[in-house]
């Protein structure tokens, strides 16, 4: 069984370690801050300027001025902080943020994520996604394995104008967990139920499969 | 931008406007999608007298196309110009008679770098204060920056009202 929006979300939990500052992007990875583990305190960066974001507001704690990157209406962690977006970027380029998570439409053997654009079809900027990628040294990617079609996303060669290049060492899909080094992907989760077959099948680029590789358990 | 008098514009994320990205496909506006960390390090560079620097940011990316790469230290490196402006159009929470300024929340965000960076700094508040209301400790924009303050009257609007039920008790 391919994993849930939820799941994808559930499982990168699984990887926060206490006291880790962390920036999720918009989609599945906001999702995350759902199942952060009992007994792990995290602070979430939102690049927009605010560190400590808190739960959605409830309908009498709506402030117009305080939004995440998605624009939609957040609140503020005990010990939060605010900063400008130059402040905010300083964190992110120089390398202070613990784990970046964020989507992509494409990612290959090399670590190249392609993200921000659909030549022709779909142009809405990268926002600060360039950024993040350049910036982490622990970044995981929550994509779907292959379209509705059956095209794989995880390519020998990204397609589309790169957000990134050889920035990418961790990709979680709904059928598996993928490591990126030396030019291959390894294969180092499947999800439940989901045949090593299929996810060889669904990968493009050159996928390394141990003996043994382990279902996700939740 | 419904009038078409915006020739070129430099931005990081346009994905919600329907009218800039009707214009940008038809090439009646020139836009130069810029990282939004290279965006808003151009404007603080720009203010602070500084004409370019490298960053890692697009490295490899149609961003990097036609610019100066460096290597430190085994990685590359993107040379990006700074931007300075005309006029800085800024949206503040308070300021006082000197153009000092306070934001609130995340309303700051590109504000406070955008008001170092014109020539003329033009700034709206929510409301003007006397001189000496504002505690200097917690002033975000020095009034050495500002050229201009007007008093607005606001309707703040939320693109993405997003709640949760209020029986959910807090963290």
């Amino acid at each position: 069984m391919a994993l849930s929006r939820e799941q994808l979300a559930q499982r990168v939990a699984q990887e926060l370690k206490d006291g880790y500052y962390v920036n999720l992007g918009i989609g599945i990875p906001t999702l995350v801050a759902n199942y952060v583990p009992d007994g792990i305190e995290v602070m979430l960066q939102s690049e927009n300027g605010l560190l400590g974001m808190g739960q959605f507001p409830t309908e009498d704690e709506i402030d117009a001025d305080l939004i995440n990157a998605g624009k939609q209406t957040v609140t503020m962690a005990t010990g939060a902080s605010i900063f400008d977006s130059a402040a905010s970027f300083a964190m992110i380029r120089g390398g202070h943020v613990d784990l970046t998570v964020l989507g992509a439409f494409e990612v290959d053997v090399n670590g190249n994520i392609a993200s921000y654009m659909i030549p022709g079809k779909l142009i809405k900027g990268m926002g600060g996604a360039m950024d993040l990628v350049a910036g982490a040294d622990n970044i995981i990617v929550t994509m779907t394995h292959a379209s509705k079609h059956g095209v794989s996303k995880l390519l020998a060669n990204c397609t589309l104008p790169l957000t990134g290049k050889a920035c990418i060492k961790k990709v979680l899909t709904d059928l598996a967990f993928i490591e990126i080094k030396d030019g291959k992907f390894h294969l180092l989760e499947r999800a439940p139920r989901v045949s090593i077959e299929e996810i060889v099948k669904l990968t493009d680029g050159e996928l390394e499969v141990p003996e043994h590789v382990p279902e996700m358990s939740f | 931008m419904i009038d078409k008098q915006i020739k070129k514009m430099v931005a990081s994320y346009v994905g919600e406007n329907a009218h800039f990205a009707a214009q940008m496909m038809s090439g009646e506006l020139d836009v130069e999608l810029t990282p939004q960390g290279t965006l808003a390090e151009k404007i603080r560079a720009g203010g602070a007298g500084i004409p370019a620097f490298y960053t890692a940011t697009g490295y490899g990316t149609p961003v990097a196309e036609g610019k100066e790469v460096k290597a430190y230290d085994g990685r590359h490196y993107i040379l990006e110009e700074s931007i300075k402006g005309d006029f800085a159009i800024v949206k503040a929470w308070k300021a006082d008679p000197y153009g000092n300024l306070i934001f609130r929340k995340t309303a700051r965000n590109f504000n406070p770098l955008a008001a170092t960076a014109g020539k003329i700094t033009v700034v709206e508040v929510e409301e003007i204060v006397a001189l000496g209301e504002l505690d200097p400790d917690q002033i975000h924009t020095p009034g050495i920056y500002v050229n201009r303050v007007i008093q607005g009257t606001f309707e703040k609007t939320i693109e993405q009202r997003t709640t949760r039920p209020s029986a959910t008790p807090s963290i």
